[in-house]
């Protein structure tokens, strides 16, 4: 079993939490002691980070909607799809007509590729996320 | 954030968590900290043992109220009153902080002029709170020597929610509340990396580290770190692009790891945008609301499974680790972005997320000196941390406000933009609770979480639910002019007569559907705290 220290996805808090490793699975959470956040103690949504790491909902899959409805195709396919699109509503009807949701749930660096994505290769400044929500 | 963003130059928490502990008057105001921000209450509920004052505004009465030295129970929607009401008190009692006001701010005369304009009894009598009990908590408030103010959404989820704000910074500025440790103005960030999402320019008018894009300096130095022209006009906002409609200007959106079909006020709109767009892709670890009416969903990868930084609420970049590889078949967001990149000819190669960081820190002035390598050996520096030896900063404002001088920004009562009628009686609020998170995407899926709160409930006071026959645990159907859920109701005495709350975290019961989509001229921030609604007991009893 392995612990390894990372930071909380809930609140702002941002508390330090020793993710437990075992055979390829997250399997427990604990508060870091020497944290100046914690300090060795967690909420209850804290001590139950891990739970929804594995849940069997978790999409494993790419989808594509064929004839209404959603469903599973490769990588390749969807990325291909998914840039192709984008890219023909940007030439076609001009970089105003698309829009960027980005995360408050991911990192700092991903939501600084999806900015740069959006103003550098879509060529607009549509980016929001919910901040005010 | 607009509203610290005008008056101090930062939207952000002025302290360190840990130093709230340290102050003398600890003033909270709607923030439902035991259940929102549980570390932050710790800090509150050890500062009161440790003897000092805590005064708590909040309609409604919470476990934090209930250790408070004055609870101020105010109406809805009636800070501002209540605030310019405690501002005139305390230049009344001559507790104002006249050096303070003298070097560090301007355009105080015209706030004071306006509070000698204040008719106190008719002011006081808005807020519905007695003059003595706001007197009592001014007094307290302005004579501490360290005294801070947290606040929440309570605050800026109003159609004045900047004028909220800035009536927060008003008062801490008057008393001199501010640049001091263990002292100042502290928005609570309800989300893990909301802060991070802010920084990093996941906004529609400025880049990361806050630099306009329709600033032409700005917008040349990034053209030219990214190698390409950038548009200088602003973009548009989450609730411009969500309430387009059906012919709105949108044609397409990428939408990574957000809700907004549950998140957003008035749904059904949502819904209509978000069904009419040509191409809608989604990048989730779930299938959300949202995603189910995506034309592409790509599975991303859990925090568990990657490598980065979030920044919280006190402005601390701290490592986010890798446990586990992605699970199989899904892809980082990262990874995402630079597979798209590249096949639209704008190859992003970063061999991993540190070097993303080396970038950022070369663009991005308060993140000067984040490098992962640094961030892996400590407890996460606080920004602004301008260079690699810079130690990152505590507290802010210290010697000169953000923006030089700190601005002083008088406002006046506005009403709610829903007000009650006979028709719909009732003042709806809306918040989090302990067990559940936002959307309930995450935490309606662990197991533990959801045993302790599995369903929605509305909050309604005893004599309300004795008028309406409603009993404690029985449906009830609540609808405003929007729409109608069905949710159980919560009788007891933690709201006040003519006011019921509830949460927004069950997809089964989505309140957003009810709440107006009044929002917040400056910060476009949706009035979620009020909206007028009618109660009734559930038809058929299911």
């Amino acid at each position: 079993m392995r612990d390894i220290l990372t930071t909380c996805v809930y609140c702002g808090c941002g508390c330090g939490i020793y993710l437990h490793e075992e055979k390829g699975r997250v399997t427990g959470s604990s508060p870091s002691r020497n944290h100046p956040v914690s300090r060795g103690n967690l909420c209850v949504k804290g001590w139950h980070l891990h739970e929804f790491v594995h849940h069997p909902d978790r999409l494993t899959q790419p989808l594509i909607r064929k004839k209404g409805r959603l469903v599973p195709v490769g990588w390749e396919e969807a990325l291909e799809y998914t840039a192709r699109e984008l890219g023909r509503i940007r030439d076609e009807t001009g970089s105003k007509g698309i829009g960027v949701l980005s995360s408050a749930k991911c990192t700092n660096e991903e939501n600084y590729l999806l900015q740069k994505f959006t103003r550098a290769v879509l060529k607009t400044n549509n980016i929001d996320h919910c901040a005010r929500l | 954030m607009a509203g610290l963003a005008t008056t101090f130059g930062s939207g952000a928490m002025t302290n360190s968590i840990n130093e709230i502990e340290e102050s003398q008057v600890i003033l909270v105001s709607g923030s439902n900290t035991t259940e929102a921000h549980p570390q932050v209450a710790r800090r509150i509920l050890d500062a009161v043992d440790r003897g000092a004052k805590l005064i708590v505004i909040d309609p409604r009465r919470t476990r934090l109220s209930e250790c408070a030295h004055i609870h101020l129970d105010l109406k809805p929607g009636t800070d501002i009153p209540l605030l310019n009401v405690m501002m005139r008190i305390i230049l009344d009692e001559s507790l104002v902080d006249d050096l303070f006001i003298e070097m560090r701010t301007e355009n105080y005369n015209e706030l004071r002029d306006m509070l000698y304009r204040l008719d106190l009894e008719e002011t006081a009598a808005l807020t519905g709170v007695p003059l003595k009990k706001i007197s009592e908590a001014a007094q307290m408030y302005a004579r501490a020597q360290k005294a801070v103010i947290c606040y929440c959404l309570g605050i800026t989820q109003h159609i004045c929610g900047t004028k909220n704000v800035q009536s927060i910074a008003n008062l801490a500025m008057m008393t001199g509340n501010v640049e001091k440790e263990d002292t100042g103005v502290d928005p609570l960030r309800g989300q893990n990396n909301v802060q991070g999402a802010c920084d990093m320019g996941a906004l529609p008018n400025v880049y990361p580290s806050y630099q306009a894009v329709n600033n032409q300096d700005f917008q040349e130095k990034f053209a030219r770190a990214w190698g390409t022209e950038l548009s200088p006009e602003p973009g548009l906002s989450l609730l411009d692009m969500t309430h387009s409609g059906k012919n709105g200007p949108l044609k397409a959106m990428f939408i990574m790891g957000e809700n907004p079909a549950l998140s957003d006020p008035v749904l059904e709109t949502v819904n209509e945008t978000l069904a009419n767009l040509e191409f809608l892709a989604v990048a989730d670890i779930f299938l959300t609301d949202t995603a189910r009416l995506a034309n592409v969903v790509l599975p991303a990868a859990s925090f568990a499974e990657k490598t980065g930084t979030f920044t919280n609420s006190e402005r601390r970049v701290q490592m986010v680790r890798q446990v586990i590889p992605p699970l199989a078949g899904c892809r980082t967001d990262s990874d995402i972005i630079m597979e798209l990149a590249r096949r639209l000819d704008y190859p992003m190669n970063y061999e991993s997320p540190a070097e993303v960081m080396e970038e950022i820190a070369m663009l991005a002035p308060i993140y000067g000196g984040m490098y992962h390598e640094r961030l892996e050996n400590c407890w996460g520096l606080q920004w602004p941390c301008w260079d690699r030896d810079h130690p990152g900063t505590p507290f802010l404002h210290k010697y000169y406000f953000t923006r030089g001088h700190g601005r002083f920004v008088p406002s006046s009562h506005q009403p709610p933009s829903e007000p009650v009628d006979e028709q719909y009686p009732f003042l709806l609020m809306t918040g989090r609770i302990y067990h559940q998170y936002h959307t309930g995407t995450m935490t309606r899926r662990s197991p533990t979480l959801n045993r302790e709160a599995d369903k929605a409930l509305l909050q309604i006071n005893r004599h309300d639910a004795e008028g309406l026959k409603i009993k404690n645990g029985e449906m009830v159907e609540m609808t405003s002019r929007r729409g109608t859920i069905r949710l159980s109701a919560e009788v007891g005495s933690e709201v006040p007569a003519g006011t019921v709350y509830t949460t927004f975290h069950y997809p089964d019961v989505p309140v957003n559907l009810l709440c107006i989509g009044a929002r917040d001229p400056l910060a476009n921030c949706p009035e979620y705290k009020i909206c007028a609604v009618k109660i009734e007991a559930a038809k058929s009893k299911k």
